[in-house]
């Protein structure tokens, strides 16, 4: 804009031509006057544009949603259920006594994104996470019985093949970080409220 | 004038070469661009009305990221666009607002060619797209206001679309055509949506035509006669690009006011209830600008011959802008401007004063004295245009025209020219 | 140009008187109330309107839904997270399906609006004489002059004249669109016991559930109003410029 400002002069420079140039204080008056116009052009048009812009961004009703409870009473030992939480898929599962020692045992100079396992859970049995692949944002295989886990036991992303373990940490392929961890508290022992 | 744009910049020469965008700019808003030296601010509206409608498709299009054109949504997704979306309701009521002022503005650029008799040979295709331009924004305005789903959008839709039925033999099939169904629906909003959003791209395509046949001969001016010279005109750009500026400020002004301060006052209260097709609200009124069209349609209450009183008065209500069409050959008068016009003058401010007129018996009850009023008005609406222009043009005595823009310049002539015609003093 | 100014002014309030004379037709002209509100600078009075939703609550909420409110929007009134939290405790909200496929009723959550006395317009109608109590979310602004409307029916409940004929079930009130209301007076002396120590008078309640209504109605006013003073400043500076330039720009023409 301010750029509009000089070219705003240079062309009028141009068309002045049938006269002797003013005084030079009387340029330097000129120019500053443009270029304040032009800046605050510039300063009036990002302020009217940026409501527009902000519009797009997530709206109070969306922002507000964002924590769900969950009753994990029906859940047992080796069972994985999905809900939902903001639109996404969220992983919990009651981890068997094996799963959570073979989680514990790694050695974390193995681990492409290193993590203990006692960092990724507020209970040990209960491995609680965001069910979307960092790399591309799939959602992984592993919930169900039946599904492909992986060669660490934990899950398998299907879409361009990364493994995870039993505390969900990626082991192999491209993704690059672990699976997520949301925010959550136990609101009762078999309670939990995510967001 | 050796070939219009020169720069040293290799960017900006590679491109012109390849592309020569940057001429083209310079000789439609440019300094390539000969323009009236004597033109008023009432030549500011053009501009203007470009500015509304870019201000109505920027809010309108994330509008339409948030609204949902369903029967059972669409008033409560405006109603999460006023309270939930970030600044959803500074955008949406921009865009109602927006549409006020861009008829405001639209409303006096037209009035303005009325005066100064710019729809003269050789511009009648620039006033006749002019028109169509009406039309459309007409047509995109009352789609658009059905889209909030409330009381006036839901009846406003009906008995307009129900204008429709008067054609005799498919009126009826029309309106039902119109509708998608039996009423006026979930199909006729959707559809409504979808036209509402592309109109205003027609829209453009039809002020690109506008803005083409302007560029033919030009801006026509205050004193209604033609350029002669280099002496008569000034290049668009610096000097009307920067009077265009300030115009959009003053115009942002007052539009900022409305939007912050009364963005309700030209709405209907009504409309803030969601829309029941069992209940009429007691007063169906269009928006304001609509309210002279409204008040010739309903001052139409008697049969004529076999033509029902409900066709007559649609008739009449479509013939009251199609009559523009034809304004050109109308006025016959060789003298454009009603600066040499003594009772033209006089006579173009009483039409004003009819149209504001017929407005107001438009807001008001079908009902006498309203109605009788009403009546009047459209009488005097169709004469001005088939009797009066006519007549005036053969009866009329024009006063003298200056030789030139700039001669009268020098004689300092002109009150009517407004502010600019003062520094005018170089020829 | 002066004229056709004036013209345009004249348009302009005639279009705005008429919308007056609809509003009043048949009954007596609107009273003119103050409200804190009104103006360039207007703001909530947030103590009415706490004042306001407590009226509502306790007197309105049986009958009327407030739909477009939710309970996390009562932090606008001056409310803190906590007492907001126990607001919408003490509703109750049916959400579902559950795992096995049915509604449940759970308690309210700042999240959620505001839940209706009624599960849907026929209900309300049925239970009402047949003419459903509408939402209150939009009542102030679906109404000329809402606010002023709104006080005025509420405290203008009369006996009717003789030439009135008053149906069982119907209530006279003169600012009503045909003077016959199907809403019995909703508010009595002392009709709820306001925690802040105010009188509550009829008109003061009135007041106050006025205020709050207007609030959730157009709960951006304050911020709209604020940006439109600020908004407005910078355009007439950057017009002010604008002229300036242009002025420079034109002077070569001399």
């Amino acid at each position: 804009m301010a750029a509009i400002g000089r070219t705003l002069g240079e062309l009028k420079g141009m068309t002045d031509t049938a006269r002797p140039a003013h005084g030079a204080e009387g340029e330097t008056r000129r120019d500053f006057l443009y270029l304040l116009a032009g800046g605050m052009g510039a300063v009036g048009t990002v302020a009217a544009v940026w409501p527009l812009v902000d519009s797009m961004n997530p709206a109070a009703d969306v922002l507000a949603l964002a924590s769900t409870e969950v009753d994990l009473s029906p859940v047992e030992d080796g069972m994985s259920i999905t809900v939902t939480w903001r639109g996404n898929p969220v992983f919990i599962r009651k981890r068997t006594g094996p799963e959570i020692e073979e989680a514990q045992a790694v050695n974390l100079a193995d681990l492409p994104d290193p993590e203990t396992d006692a960092a990724r859970v507020q209970k040990p049995e209960w491995l609680i996470m965001l069910g979307v692949c960092t790399h591309l944002g799939c959602v992984p295989k592993g919930q169900k019985p039946g599904d492909p886990k992986g060669e660490f036991g934990g899950w398998f992303c299907p879409c361009h093949g990364s493994h995870y373990d039993t505390s969900g940490r990626i082991r192999k392929g491209p993704a690059p970080t672990n699976l997520e961890i949301p925010p959550y508290e136990f609101i009762e022992d078999t309670m939990i409220r995510i967001g | 004038m050796s070939g219009g744009f020169q720069t040293n910049n290799p960017v900006l020469k590679w491109i012109e070469y390849r592309l020569p965008v940057f001429s083209f700019v310079d000789h439609a808003v440019g300094s390539q661009y000969p323009t009236p030296k004597n033109l008023s601010y009432w030549w500011n509206f053009g501009s203007l009305a470009g500015l509304a409608l870019v201000i109505l498709m920027a809010t309108g299009i994330v509008l339409a990221m948030q609204y949902t054109a369903h029967v059972d949504y669409a008033f409560d997704s405006v109603e999460r666009i006023m309270r939930d979306v970030n600044y959803g309701w500074l955008i949406r009521y921009i865009h109602m607002n927006g549409g006020s002022f861009f008829f405001i503005v639209v409303y006096i650029h037209v009035l303005r060619g009325m005066y100064y008799g710019s729809y003269k040979a050789p511009r009648e295709l620039l006033w006749m797209l002019g028109v169509v331009i009406l039309l459309l924004m007409m047509a995109t305005a009352f789609m658009g206001y059905v889209l909030p789903w409330g009381q006036m959008s839901f009846w406003g839709a009906k008995v307009i679309t129900n204008l429709f039925s008067a054609i005799p033999l498919v009126g009826e099939d029309i309106v039902i055509w119109l509708w998608g169904g039996f009423s006026v629906d979930n199909p006729t909003l959707n559809r409504f949506y979808a036209l509402h959003y592309l109109m205003p791209f027609v829209l453009v395509g039809a002020i690109v035509f506008h803005i083409w046949a302007l560029h033919q001969f030009g801006s026509s001016n205050p004193l209604g006669i033609e350029t002669k010279g280099p002496q008569d005109t000034i290049p668009f750009h610096p000097y009307y690009t920067v009077k265009d500026l300030y115009g959009m400020g003053v115009f942002l002004i007052f539009f900022a006011a409305a939007v912050f301060f009364m963005p309700n006052a030209m709405g209907e209260a009504i409309n803030y209830v969601e829309a029941n097709p069992l209940v009429t609200p007691a007063h169906i009124v269009p928006e304001w600008y609509f309210l002279p069209y409204y008040a010739i349609l309903r001052s139409v209450t008697f049969d004529i011959w076999f033509l029902s009183a409900k066709l007559i008065g649609v008739i009449l209500m479509f013939g009251s802008i199609l009559i523009l069409f034809i304004l050109p050959w109308l006025d016959r008068s060789p003298v454009r401007s009603s600066k040499f016009r003594p009772i033209h003058k006089q006579l173009f401010w009483v039409f004003v004063a009819d149209c504001i007129l017929l407005g107001w018996v438009g807001a008001n009850p079908a009902e006498p004295p309203y109605l009788y009023i009403g009546q009047a008005g459209t009488v005097y609406y169709f004469a001005h245009f088939l009797i009066i222009l006519p007549l005036l043009s053969v009866m009329e005595r024009p006063r003298p025209l200056p030789n030139s823009i700039s001669e009268s310049v020098l004689k300092g002539g002109g009150t009517a020219m407004g502010a600019t015609a003062k520094p005018m003093e170089k020829a | 140009m002066k004229r056709v100014i004036a013209s345009v002014l004249g348009a302009v309030v005639i279009g705005l008187g008429a919308q007056g004379a609809a509003a009043a037709e048949g009954g007596p002209e609107l009273p003119e109330y103050t409200w804190s509100f009104d103006g360039v600078f207007g703001q909530f009075d947030l103590p009415a309107a706490q004042r306001g939703l407590q009226v509502y609550r306790e007197v309105c909420a049986g009958c009327h839904s407030l739909r477009f409110v939710a309970f996390r929007d009562l932090a606008a009134l001056g409310y803190n997270e906590d007492q907001i939290k126990a607001f919408a405790a003490e509703a109750t909200v049916v959400d579902g399906p559950d795992d096995e496929g049915e509604m449940f009723e759970r308690d309210g959550r700042p999240a959620d609006r505001f839940p209706s006395p009624f599960p849907n317009e026929k209900a309300a109608a049925a239970a009402n004489n047949g003419s459903a109590p509408p939402d209150l979310s939009l009542m102030a602004k679906a109404r000329p002059h809402g606010p002023n409307y709104l006080r005025a029916l509420l405290t203008g409940y009369a006996d009717p004249p003789e030439d009135v004929e008053v149906m069982e079930g119907q209530s006279y009130n003169p600012y009503f669109p045909g003077m016959r209301i199907a809403m019995a007076p909703p508010l009595f002396e002392e009709g709820v016991e306001y925690q802040d120590g105010t009188e509550a008078t009829v008109d003061q309640m009135a007041a106050d559930v006025t205020q709050f209504l207007m609030w959730a109605a157009e709960p951006k006013l304050q911020e709209r109003k604020q940006m439109g003073l600020k908004v407005i400043l910078f355009l007439l500076v950057l017009t002010g410029i604008l002229y300036a330039v242009k002025r420079k720009v034109w002077a070569d023409l001399h």
